[in-house]
């Protein structure tokens, strides 16, 4: 068995956007990552950077133009409609909003057993009854709400039908788009910690997108820094947070609110300037130059290419530059 | 001595009476706004936050049943007419929302939208007007602001529309500006734009600034005193210092240590309330945070906590008189 849950090489997702011309937007440009088994990615970056795409790419909700990306042997991005329906028994998604993902018509009975119906059909009433109520007690629901409706719960409690419901074919791969960011903050660390745990129990390989950063240090092993589509940098927990080599990576990591006020108030860096590009006019060279405070000539020339630097995939044409401290 | 203060709410409680039964959105809240303050009002969802934000405007939506006072320089705004308040609305009181998208007219140049509340309440004219609207997006550091005039909300990025926002806001130079979680639909490095330029225009405009917001990482950076709501009641109040370093509800105490942090050691897991946050049309007769609270005893069923001063300028609403502690062990 290989010692990667996925592998992706590649990746690029074009639209085409309606109008007189043709016009592609690209979405996502050559991005290429693994996910270890049992280990969890995050993919990190600001609203537009294509995080969400990405998810959607793999899960085949949107098509992918270029890429290829491995998984159980064989290719998600090229497979059949058939092999791709009976694959997703082992990939499985959770999205932002729970509420919005749940079918407000079906019980929460039912909305964790219909996975099971559609792939081990010749499981019987009482087996799948049984299977139904023991992932609600991992998800730490209760089995009085087996015949309650979505609109019933909070938040956090529908996150966790939505995670009970992605489990409950015990999947290979979790794709979590969002998973914590609608929710209240004292609820968010609950739902965490219990992907975390559930995590651990069952095996799991996990993608978690997210814009917060803090949850991403918490939940990932390694974490991917997005901007634009393209990646910025790709690093281990630990490097990427004390010694952040992409002047994204560093300017993200200076923008989070720090929760004491002393600290807070004694922050002297500025924050990044200006907003993410349109994706349909993307600067030339560094997709990042137009904001980044190190920029020079030949960063709006050429595209920098992902190289290593100390611990960390990065690029960018001035990692390494002890003068600008990166 | 103090000044007066602008804005003195008393007892306020909001509630929606329905078939189903009648659900408190705020029960009993009381605050003062000094002039110039920046008070943060911070709560999840279902806290009051935001009613308490609408009703200091007279916008609770309809069927809201209003109880207490809110006075704004000694003027009753309980109960005034519509067009007491809408003179005060965006003259003394301006507001900026959440979402600036939903607070921008799509079909309006950026120019009529800005310049609307001084020529409405100034009676100001068209060319004044511009050059105090060019004034304006100079001060909330908008680029070319002659040309943005012209333009509409859609061809503005969501960080120039909430700057577009504030800069509404303050074009009538009101005494108080009302913020109902004015960065959460931004981005990180944008939410640190919009909070950095929060701080300077309260010094170049020394308005009073109230800003709800449920990340207690925003009130940390701006506020100088903080309400903690939960439930529709106030149930911790302290200057902002005081509040991160000698918290004493143990709701503050749990939603400081829910948040993760970026540096220091690597927690196995993250610090969380348990439970749920309570439904307000079925609140507990005691205290709402009680089914969630470790140091929770008898008492706390029997009736709501009243908010009592433990310190100079600290006032908390909790049965509880023995230690708690502010960092996990």
């Amino acid at each position: 068995m290989s010692a990667l849950a996925l592998e992706v090489q590649g990746l690029t997702v074009r639209f085409a956007l309606a109008g007189g011309r043709q016009r592609l937007l690209q979405a996502v440009t050559d991005v290429s990552f693994s996910v270890p088994r049992g280990e969890t990615l995050g993919i990190v970056g600001e609203s537009g950077s294509g995080k969400s795409t990405i998810a959607r790419a793999l899960l085949r909700l949107v098509p992918a133009s270029a890429g290829t990306a491995w998984f159980r042997g064989v290719d998600l991005l090229a497979l059949e409609r058939e092999p791709l329906r009976a694959i997703r028994e082992h990939l499985q998604i959770i999205f932002q909003d729970p509420l919005a993902s749940l079918d407000p018509r079906m019980r929460v009975g039912q909305l964790i057993a219909e996975p099971l119906l559609e792939f081990r059909p010749r499981l019987d009433a009482e087996a799948r009854r049984s299977l139904v109520l023991a992932m609600m007690e991992r998800v730490g629901l209760l089995h009085s709400h087996l015949n309650r409706y979505p609109h019933e719960f909070s938040g956090g409690q529908a996150q966790r039908i939505g995670i009970a419901r992605a489990l409950v074919l015990e999947p290979e791969l979790l794709v979590c788009d969002e998973p914590i960011s609608a929710l209240d903050v004292s609820i968010k660390s609950q739902i965490a910690n219990l992907l975390k745990d559930l995590q651990a129990q069952l095996q799991l390989s996990l993608i978690f997108i997210a814009h917060d950063l803090a949850a991403v240090r918490f939940s990932c092993e390694r974490v991917l820094v997005l901007y634009l589509g393209r990646v910025m940098e790709i690093a281990p927990r630990a490097a990427l947070f004390s010694t952040p080599r992409h002047p994204y990576t560093r300017a993200l990591l200076q923008s989070v609110p720090i929760p004491d006020p002393q600290r807070a108030r004694a922050r002297r860096d500025a924050p990044l300037g200006g907003e993410i590009p349109s994706p349909l006019a993307p600067p030339s060279g560094c997709v990042f130059r137009t904001r980044c405070p190190f920029a020079e000539a030949r960063c709006a020339e050429r595209v920098p290419e992902l190289r290593t630097v100390g611990e960390s995939l990065v690029a960018c044409h001035r990692a390494g530059d002890a003068a600008i401290g990166l | 001595m103090s000044p007066a203060p602008l804005l003195c709410v008393r007892d306020l409680s909001v509630s929606y009476p329905s078939r189903a039964g009648t659900t408190r959105a705020l029960d009993g809240v009381s605050l003062d706004l000094d002039p110039g303050e920046f008070l943060g009002i911070v709560g999840e969802s279902g806290s009051g936050k935001t009613q308490l934000l609408l009703a200091m405007l007279g916008l609770n939506a309809q069927g809201a049943q209003l109880a207490g006072s809110i006075q704004y320089r000694g003027q009753q705004l309980l109960g005034a007419s519509q067009r007491t308040l809408a003179t005060l609305r965006g003259r003394r009181i301006g507001m900026i929302f959440q979402d600036p998208m939903t607070a921008l007219n799509p079909y309006l140049t950026i120019g009529t939208q800005v310049t609307e509340g001084v020529r409405l309440h100034l009676g100001v004219g068209r060319r004044a007007a511009r050059r105090r609207a060019i004034e304006l997006l100079e001060a909330v550091q908008i680029p070319e602001p002659e040309r943005r005039l012209a333009q509409h909300p859609h061809e503005l990025s969501g960080g120039m529309r909430q700057r577009i926002v504030i800069a509404m806001a303050l074009i009538c130079e009101p005494e108080i500006l009302l913020a109902d979680e004015p960065t959460t639909a931004l981005d990180v490095t944008v939410q640190a734009q919009i909070l950095a330029l929060l701080r300077e225009l309260r010094i170049r405009t020394r308005a009073a600034i109230v800003l709800v917001t449920h990340d207690l990482g925003v009130i940390a950076a701006v506020a100088d005193r903080v309400l903690v709501m939960y439930a529709g009641r106030v149930v911790e109040q302290a200057g902002v210092e005081q509040l991160f370093a000698a918290a004493r509800h143990p709701y503050t105490i749990g939603l400081r240590r829910s948040i993760a942090e970026l540096d220091g050691p690597l927690p196995e897991r993250l610090l969380s309330i348990g439970g749920n946050p309570p439904n307000p049309a079925a609140l507990p007769p005691g205290c709402a945070f009680a089914p969630r609270c470790a140091q929770a005893f008898e008492r706390c069923q029997s009736a709501p906590p009243p908010l009592v001063s433990i310190a100079p300028g600290h006032t908390r609403a909790c049965y509880f008189e023995g230690p708690l502690e502010m960092h996990s062990p």
